[in-house]
């Protein structure tokens, strides 16, 4: 029998726990040449900010041991165009529309919300966590405070239910995901990338031109996992859980944790397919161990004491 | 190995063979590391169609490269391509001028290949480090009605950077230029393409991701009518750009 896939996250619900993560899979367009986007969750779409952005000066990517770093810096063509241009496209297909959001005050990231009130989206995701723009991004998301007053001005403004995206460069990811709940946010994603660096020796020079950039892949799913399992013990918001996905058995671990979906990012960039490859690895994985349903999954972590 | 650090590898794939154009490039999952994430992107040297067979000569930079170099015939390979925006040939092309520079040289033979199936009078300039590092000659020499060797060290050819002769080269003008190699030779032919008014195509190199246009990370800096610029993707719009648009100055710094 073929196992149930499906999750339900703020009453949407979602064909299977598997989102391709914002920044690494465009707009979904560039990937259907590639696979069948009725396959994927949900699509993530590139981070959105009020007016265009050029984004940062290349070079923007340095590979690092089973990671990488990147410093893009948000370039993406507006909210506007994405509603009029990218947006219909992306409506063809039969899977949920996650829209990530960004801006350098919090009047833009409500702005956006209001643009984005009457378009056929079903989540905003509101990022506080990008670590490679000088303004806003990861300043709105590293204290509790600043977390709550962003979260529940946008919850006022935004139709959709609003996911609020952590970044892991904190002391404490448990009191700003409790900051997110208590001001209304409707789920978490976590986490966004590490804050890093890579230096060329020979050049004696950073590799990147914005010096220091996000770091992700397997090399941070450690501490994704376990920012992860933390916040589930604090918030009873759903949890989409991200950071360095490559496996069905990956994002096992994620819903174990108490993860309701999974986004997946760095894979995509070493497959297209990577996603669907994900999907139909845990479906795998499911009948091999005899698990009917995915939600039997989620917050499963067996944790024995070992005294 | 065809000279110091440059490798040729040849793979069958018949979908990349029968659909590939000059310019275009392949990204390659190197094999047995998983701790290198990303695909190399390397431009298509020489495709045969009926064979299925598809050439890339690269050069060793790195770890990725090194395991590559080190591959034994026989072994699979995961390939994805043909990827990217690749040279324009068109019909009204009769004469063109193919400058290339080091590593930058190994996507011109298929252009070159292309251009002669369309009877174009192909003059190439290419230059190298030295004499050792000069590899493929014959096969240029036959692909093309002339070719111009350069050597940094004068141990081959004309002494000194392709870009030196390219003047005089332009005392008659093509109807084309086609350019790849190091940025400062580009930026050389991009000066005297202007000064010329020859349009002239340059394919671009930058550290990429996932190569179809999706993580934003390969830029490179356009300039656009109102005057200002924007950030174009290496592996999608690219990695062949009109040298007029491109910025290849320091990257501009307005965010």
């Amino acid at each position: 029998m073929k196992p149930r896939m499906s999750v339900k996250i703020c009453g949407v619900s979602f064909k299977n726990p598997v989102i391709a993560a914002s920044g690494t899979f465009g707009f979904g367009r560039e990937y259907a040449e590639y696979v069948d986007l009725n396959m994927l969750g949900g699509i993530a779409v590139k981070g959105l900010t009020l007016l265009p952005r050029k984004g940062n000066p290349p070079p923007r990517i340095a590979e690092t041991s089973s990671g990488i770093l990147n410093s893009v810096g948000l370039q993406n063509p507006g909210v506007d165009y994405f509603i009029e241009h990218e947006l219909p496209k992306l409506l063809k297909y039969d899977t949920r529309i996650i829209v990530n959001i960004n801006g350098n005050t919090i009047d833009e990231y409500c702005r956006i919300a209001e643009k984005l009130r009457d378009v056929p989206i079903h989540f905003l995701e509101l990022n506080i966590s990008c670590p490679n723009v000088k303004q806003g991004g990861v300043a709105f998301g590293t204290h509790p405070d600043v977390v709550y007053d962003i979260t529940r001005s946008v919850k006022a403004h935004a139709k959709q239910p609003v996911l609020v995206k952590l970044t892991p460069n904190v002391t404490d990811i448990k009191e700003i995901a409790i900051a997110a709940e208590k001001a209304g946010g409707d789920g978490i994603s976590l986490i966004n990338t590490v804050l890093g660096m890579a230096i060329d020796a020979k050049k004696r020079r950073p590799v990147l031109a914005n010096i220091v950039g996000g770091l992700s892949g397997p090399a941070i799913k450690p501490i994704a996992l376990r920012m992860v399992w933390e916040v589930a013990q604090v918030v009873s918001i759903p949890i989409i859980g991200m950071g360095g996905i490559t496996t069905g058995e990956d994002v096992v671990e994620f819903l174990l944790a108490g993860a309701t979906a999974v986004g997946v990012g760095t894979a995509n960039l070493i497959s297209p397919t990577a996603c669907i490859d994900i999907v139909n690895q845990l479906e795998e994985y499911m009948v091999q161990n005899g698990i009917e349903d995915v939600n039997e999954l989620i917050g499963g972590l067996e944790i024995k004491s070992f005294c | 190995m065809i000279a110091p650090h440059m490798y040729k590898m040849a793979f069958l794939s018949k979908g990349i063979a029968l659909n590939a154009n000059p310019g275009q490039f392949v990204h390659i999952k190197v094999p047995g590391d998983n701790s290198l994430l990303l695909r190399r992107p390397i431009s298509i040297h020489d495709v045969h169609p009926q064979t299925g067979m598809v050439e890339i000569v690269y050069q060793v930079v790195g770890k990725g490269t090194r395991i590559l170099s080190g591959m034994n015939a026989g072994q699979f390979i995961d390939v994805l391509g043909p990827l990217g925006n690749g040279f324009t040939i068109s019909r009204e092309i009769k004469s063109a001028l193919v400058v290339g520079g080091g590593c930058g040289i190994a996507p011109l033979k298929l252009l070159m290949r292309r251009l002669k199936d369309m009877g174009v009078v192909v003059k190439a300039l290419l230059g190298f480090r030295s004499r050792e590092a000069v590899y493929g000659l014959e096969e240029f020499e036959m692909l093309s009605d002339r070719v111009l060797v350069t050597t940094d060290d004068g141990s081959l050819g004309r002494r000194g950077l392709v870009t030196q002769v390219l003047g005089e080269e332009l005392q008659q003008l093509p109807d084309m230029m086609f350019a790849c190699g190091p940025t400062p030779m580009l930026r050389i032919v991009q000066q005297l393409a202007r000064e010329y008014s020859v349009p002239c195509q340059m394919s671009l190199e930058e550290r990429m991701g996932c190569g179809i246009g999706g993580c934003l990370v390969c830029s490179c800096a356009v300039r656009t009518p109102d005057g200002g610029f924007e950030y174009k993707r290496v592996c999608k719009d690219g990695p062949v750009f009109w040298s007029q648009e491109v910025m290849l100055d320091e990257a501009p710094n307005e965010r």
